[in-house]
């Protein structure tokens, strides 16, 4: 149901700098509210939790509800420390998992 | 009435409203004291002051399905001055939680943003849950021209 994720990260920054990280996913997010033709409810799918780790320590987490658009898009900051990969994760109601990597350097 | 580019503009917008609200199932809407409800909850004892957190979200939002909204709460991000969590609300919303953000120290900075969905004209609630336990809360009222709820 998801598409390819995209992810914007620069490709190298400076030790203990603060970037910024851009996601977008492409899905859905089925809030459960709308109705199809014949007035049957359809029922909810969206992706209920995000999240983004830097060498497996936790950077950034979002717990998502229906009321959040579809494709669910996402800005925040993280420090980096040392040079290592973000890696992304996207769990989806029906239990696919997306993921997604970038790697960062630091000069 | 000549046909200009804006005529054209305000003609279209203005059927597009009406046939969504003609086509709309009215969802039931939950009430203010609901999202009240839910802030005390996540504040869990604590009275949400006003400051530091910072929300940021259009007066008026032409369409309801995709709303930016921004956060940021003003924060060292480190030892003890944390900001764990944030959550915003929707309280005009068929159910007003929207999206729970935690941070950690890697976060660097507690900033969010993200698109969300509002059925009306109503306020959007971010609360902050620091480590320390003290809740801070802002408000907006963002004006909504096509509901982004149902269909």
């Amino acid at each position: 149901m998801a598409s390819k994720p995209r992810i914007k990260v620069p490709k190298s920054a400076t030790a203990g700098e603060v970037i910024t990280i851009k996601t977008l996913i492409s899905h859905d997010m089925e809030s459960g509210q709308r109705k199809d033709k014949d007035g049957n409810p359809i029922p909810r799918q969206i992706i209920n939790k995000f999240t983004c780790t830097f060498e497996g320590q936790v950077v950034f987490e979002c717990d998502l509800d229906p009321a959040i658009s579809a494709n669910p898009y996402f800005e925040f900051n993280a420090k980096v420390p040392a040079s290592g990969t973000f890696k992304f994760t996207w769990l989806d109601d029906d239990g696919s998992v997306y993921e997604a990597e970038a790697p960062i350097e630091v000069k | 009435m000549q046909l200009t580019r804006r005529n054209v503009l305000g003609l279209t917008a203005g059927a597009a409203a009406f046939a969504v609200a003609g086509a709309r199932i009215t969802p039931a809407l939950a009430s203010a004291e609901d999202a009240e409800k839910m802030v005390m909850e996540f504040a869990g004892g604590a009275t949400p002051s006003e400051g530091k957190v910072m929300l940021n979200a259009p007066e008026i939002a032409e369409n309801g399905n995709t709303v930016p909204v921004t956060v940021t709460v003003e924060s060292a991000m480190s030892g003890d001055d944390l900001v764990e969590s944030v959550i915003i609300f929707a309280d005009g919303n068929p159910s007003p939680a929207v999206a729970t953000f935690h941070f950690t120290e890697m976060s660097g900075e507690a900033l969010a943003t993200t698109r969300i969905r509002l059925a009306k004209t109503q306020n959007v609630i971010a609360v902050a849950k620091m480590k320390d336990g003290s809740v801070f809360m802002d408000k907006k009222q963002v004006k909504v021209t096509i509901g982004g709820c149902g269909g």
